[in-house]
């Protein structure tokens, strides 16, 4: 058995920092999709020690459907026979936004209101980044994107594209108030 | 346009795709005859005002929605996750 190097989806890309904000590629580790068989919701809350409700992040779990969640960074217990597991780590693109402008800058390419009053630590939303599927999570100090693999350079453009107009706007002093 | 998710909050109409009718959710019995399978798949109202159709949250979370709309004044006057009218689970 060969041992195979893995290699994550925008390996060897730098982070970037533009406007004081930073993008760089994050790793969280194994990503195992969870979703309830009908009815058992209450007994996968339990082997998982909870689940999260709708637009939450409780824990490791990422809310991402109806009765589904994200389990990141840790495997998955024993739930044969009351969900289906799946193991989704290869699937998935990382990006971590960090810094001042990262609320305007998602709020240029995602629909939503990204301001801390509406989407505070702890939220996420399965929502489109342009036309991209995506799971945007709000940390304590920025977001988190997943898309799926196969878009991670499409959606590092379009975020460092993002970034650079916020940084050539501040340059001219058109600066927007910080939100 | 705007839908409202009840799970995901607003969102543009560009996220949902459009299935048809609300009439796909009656399906006939399994041994009921063609005439009752020819209704349900082919024969549609078309109605001047409110009608009711299947939306999937396709970029969103997933589910599959009835929404309830005006077609005369684009009025949007319901949406609901047909899972939780099913009582049942997603």
């Amino acid at each position: 058995m060969p041992d195979l190097i893995a290699k994550s989806a925008l390996h060897g890309t730098a982070p970037l920092t533009l406007a004081g904000t930073t993008l760089a590629e994050a790793a969280p580790g194994p990503i195992t999709s969870i979703a309830c068989f009908p009815g058992t919701l209450a007994e996968v809350a339990a082997r998982l020690g909870g689940f999260p409700v709708p637009g939450r992040v409780a824990g490791d779990l990422v809310w991402t459907g109806p009765e589904q969640a994200f389990l990141l960074g840790r495997a998955a217990p024993d739930l044969a026979g009351i969900a289906a597991v799946t193991d989704q780590s290869g699937g998935w693109a990382a990006l971590r936004l960090t810094g001042p402008r990262a609320v305007q800058a998602l709020m240029r390419l995602y629909p939503l209101d990204l301001r801390p009053a509406h989407f505070p630590p702890g939220s996420v939303a399965r929502v489109p980044l342009g036309h991209m599927q995506s799971v945007l999570i709000r940390e304590e100090a920025g977001f988190l994107v997943l898309v799926f693999r196969s878009m991670a350079r499409t959606a590092w453009h379009e975020i460092e594209t993002a970034l650079q107009s916020l940084d050539a706007r501040a340059r001219a002093g058109l600066e927007a108030p910080s939100s | 346009m705007r839908l409202t998710c009840p799970l995901c909050g607003p969102r543009d109409r560009r996220e949902f795709y459009y299935s048809g009718s609300e009439d796909y959710l009656n399906r006939p019995a399994a041994d009921a005859p063609a005439e009752a399978w020819d209704d349900m798949l082919h024969l549609r109202v078309n109605p001047a005002g409110v009608t009711r159709d299947l939306w999937y949250h396709e970029t969103g979370c997933g589910s599959w929605l009835v929404v309830t709309r005006n077609t005369v004044t684009h009025e949007i006057l319901a949406t609901e996750r047909v899972a939780d009218r099913k009582g049942g689970a997603a």
